[in-house]
């Protein structure tokens, strides 16, 4: 490179005017970076700020999950986004991880829930339509502890009654669950006013407990008295008083149901608390049954077929159930090689209470003292436990208690317990014996015909017969000639006497005169009785011509 | 190469940018008026390095919330979505549209990241007095400033969407903060490179020399 040329001097050039430089030490543009940086530091406080909590919820699958897309919802109003879905570490279940907005920060407590709201069609309602088009959405119901909790487990089903809605849960115990489910309705008086939450095996595996929801205000209704049954389909009954069928609507029939009760004397109870709980009836008779605290078990020991009897049958006295059968036993006594049935009832003193009777007559026969009397006189005077039919289409058998006076003598021994009720066979029973007897006594006279000589008996008829025959026809001969002739003259003066009576003989004829003349004579008396009760004066001026 | 050369500065001269006067000017003064116009003259941009210092340090501020924050939220009869810079060129990857995903990946993402990292090395560079191919980082400048004025593209395709998809409860698009971050980020940038002045590129190989 060649050296730089000096360049030609331009003294025509003027001088540039000089400023006097400005010493400031911060120049403005310094502001811009200061602003950016005050704007940026806002915006990471702010986002720190409003950042809510992250949780996690686990869920048995990701069906309808997406990780940036699945949103939370409260009462459809959004409240958080899913960050993430990955495997729990056993890979049996799915973990989402969520984001919620700060506002959501108090809510998420130990009872919230969350579930995957999908389409569903469930106790008779279809719900979740909308995320058909939409996408799925995690659903959050908020619970009520003061605990904290950043880890959930996800409910496969939406819960069926919010944590918010009014009304009260309870709990019922059942044998089996039926065709109930979760979601299935709760009916009072046929209206529908709650539904069943939750069902679960019992730890024994010995029953079912459901948990119901009866909203508000009909969860009034229940007190501690209540009767709960499982009120699905129709249930059809056929028992000792006919057939039976109750159902409590088409619902129903169709998803199955529970209804409930309270009878008119519980009415006056104060209502029910929380979770109280419940025994699940099976059928709405049983549950209205009248429950009786007080009861006195007695066996009856029948030497018959209890065919047709069963465990609830009614124990009837007078027409009147006082009790049920509890059981039915098999006896056999080794000495004396005898079987019998042992059949054991109950029966509630308080269904036979003197209502009207006051003092030494009335009241109730519950003091056990009391009572060994009352049963040991009542024997005496012949009560007596029969088997009787109650229905003969079905052949159902009840227990029936009645006085048989007759029926010989029982002490009833009070030590045994339950208390034995002597019995009497059954009307059938005794009508098959007297048959019996009877058949016997029938085989008995055939027996002794059978030992009658008919031969020599034939014999002396015959002989009777020849000499009987000899006796007619003399009376033939002898007898039948006089007596035409005697019939002959009898007949001669039946004819006399008849012409005396006929119409035109002339006794008939003079009677009939007479009676006549006797009717004038009675007319013209009452003429006159009537003339002189009008012409009294008569008797003293004699009649009055006519004036003419 | 003319590592050295005969520059204005060198010889005491200022041009006036505004009338084209050439005026002489004491040594070392910086500052003047021009003597005809009184358009106000310097040998070199005043605070060049600072200035851009500080453009450069507020885009990289800005830089961040432009691409956290959402750019558009889409809102359909469906539910609403927002997407950030980022979640929208990752969608398109996975629906498949690579040139477009890519298109923007460059323009929105990579093109002012490059900006800012370029003219911070020319700042530096200058700063360090490097003499380090003087005329690769001319040529960087060049097309740090040409570049410039396209990476507002992503401003107008949301602004062009916000404008278009208006459809009340069926669809909306609203234009996301990220935005005015984005765009004050190419505003930044652009400002930036402005206030650079090249020639500091060349004049410690000239005071070197001399």
């Amino acid at each position: 490179m060649p050296e730089t040329p000096r360049p030609p001097d331009l003294p025509e050039l003027p001088e540039a005017v000089a400023v006097p430089k400005s010493r400031r030490s911060l120049q403005l543009v310094w502001i811009i970076p200061i602003v950016a940086a005050l704007v940026g530091g806002w915006l990471a406080v702010k986002t720190i700020l409003e950042k809510g909590p992250t949780i996690t919820i686990t869920f048995k699958t990701a069906e309808g999950l997406e990780a940036g897309k699945t949103k939370i919802k409260f009462k459809e109003v959004e409240v958080g986004m899913v960050k993430s879905v990955t495997f729990s570490k056993d890979l049996k279940s799915v973990i989402a991880t969520a984001d919620l907005v700060k506002e959501a920060e108090p809510y998420i407590v130990e009872d919230t829930k969350f579930w995957v709201v999908r389409p569903r069609i469930s106790g008779g309602t279809v719900s979740g339509l909308g995320t058909l088009f939409g996408g799925s959405y995690i659903g959050v119901d908020i619970g009520k502890s003061d605990k904290k909790r950043r880890d959930f487990v996800g409910l496969e089903e939406p819960p069926v009654i919010p944590t918010d809605v009014p009304g009260r849960q309870f709990i019922l115990h059942a044998e089996t669950l039926g065709s109930l489910d979760a979601g299935v309705p709760v009916f009072f008086r046929r209206l529908q006013v709650g539904q069943i939450v939750s069902y679960s095996l019992d730890k024994d595996g010995n029953g079912v407990t459901l948990k119901i929801f009866i909203n508000a205000p009909y969860d009034q209704y229940v007190n501690p008295a209540t009767r709960f049954w499982n009120a699905s389909g129709v249930d059809i009954t056929l028992d000792a008083s006919g057939i039976k069928v109750n159902t409590e609507g088409l619902v129903s029939i169709a998803i199955g149901g529970i209804a409930f009760q309270t009878l008119a004397i519980d009415a006056a109870m104060p209502p029910a608390e929380a979770n109280t709980e419940f025994e699940l009836f099976r059928d709405r008779t049983e549950a209205l049954k009248h429950k009786e605290s007080v009861y006195t078990d007695f066996v009856a020991v029948f030497h018959e077929s209890v065919r047709g009897l069963a465990p609830g049958a009614p124990v009837d006295f007078f027409g009147i159930t006082i009790g049920e059968v509890t059981a039915i036993k098999t006896q056999f006594d080794p000495a004396k090689m005898e079987f019998s049935i042992p059949v054991l009832f109950r029966i509630y003193p308080e269904r036979i209470t003197s209502r009207y009777l006051k003092g030494a007559h009335g009241g109730r026969i519950i003091a056990p003292a009391e009572a060994k009397k009352f049963w040991q006189a009542m024997t005496d005077r012949g009560l007596r436990a029969q088997l009787r039919t109650g229905n003969f289409v079905t052949g159902q058998l009840y227990v029936a208690l009645d006085f048989f006076p007759n029926a010989p003598k029982v002490k009833i021994d009070f030590t045994e317990q339950p208390i034995p009720v002597p019995t009497i066979p059954s009307g059938l029973q005794e009508l098959q014996k007297t048959i019996n007897v009877l058949a016997e006594k029938l085989t008995k006279i055939a027996s002794d015909l059978q030992k009658v000589p008919f031969g020599e008996i034939a014999g002396d008829v015959r002989e009777t017969m020849k000499s009987a025959n000899k006796v007619m026809k003399r009376l033939d001969e002898e007898v039948t000639p006089q007596a035409r002739d005697a019939l002959i003259d009898l007949r001669k003066s039946l004819d006399s006497a008849n012409q005396v009576l006929s119409e035109r003989a002339p006794l008939q004829q003079d009677a009939r005169q007479a009676m006549r003349e006797f009717a004038r004579a009675a007319e013209a008396l009452r003429v006159l009785a009537d003339y002189l009760e009008r012409h009294p004066e008569a008797l003293i001026r004699g009649k009055q011509e006519d004036k003419k | 190469m003319p590592n050295s050369a005969l520059s204005a500065a060198s010889l005491d001269l200022l041009i006036c940018h505004s009338c084209g006067q050439l005026s002489r000017v004491a040594p070392g003064i910086h500052e003047a008026a021009c003597a005809r116009c009184g358009t106000h003259l310097h040998i070199r941009k005043p605070n060049s390095i600072s200035r851009t210092w500080a453009f450069l340090i507020a885009a990289i501020i800005a830089y961040i919330p432009a691409n956290v924050l959402p750019v558009m939220e889409t809102g359909s009869l469906f539910g609403s979505q927002s997407d950030t810079i980022m979640s929208g060129v990752i969608y398109l990857w996975t629906s498949g549209s690579w040139p477009l995903a890519l298109l923007i990946f460059f323009a929105s993402i990579t093109v002012p990241a490059l900006k800012i990292i370029s003219l911070m090395y020319l700042c530096l560079s200058v700063q360090f007095r490097s003499n380090w191919r003087p005329k690769d980082r001319a040529r960087l400048y060049r097309v740090v400033e040409f570049v410039g004025r396209w990476s507002m593209l992503d401003i107008f395709v949301v602004a062009i969407l916000v404008a278009l998809v208006q459809f009340s409860a069926l669809a909306t698009i609203r234009p996301g903060l990220g935005v005015l971050a984005f765009a004050t980020v190419v505003v930044l940038t652009m400002f930036a490179a402005q206030t650079f002045e090249p020639r500091l590129i060349w004049d410690n190989l000239d005071k070197k020399h001399a």
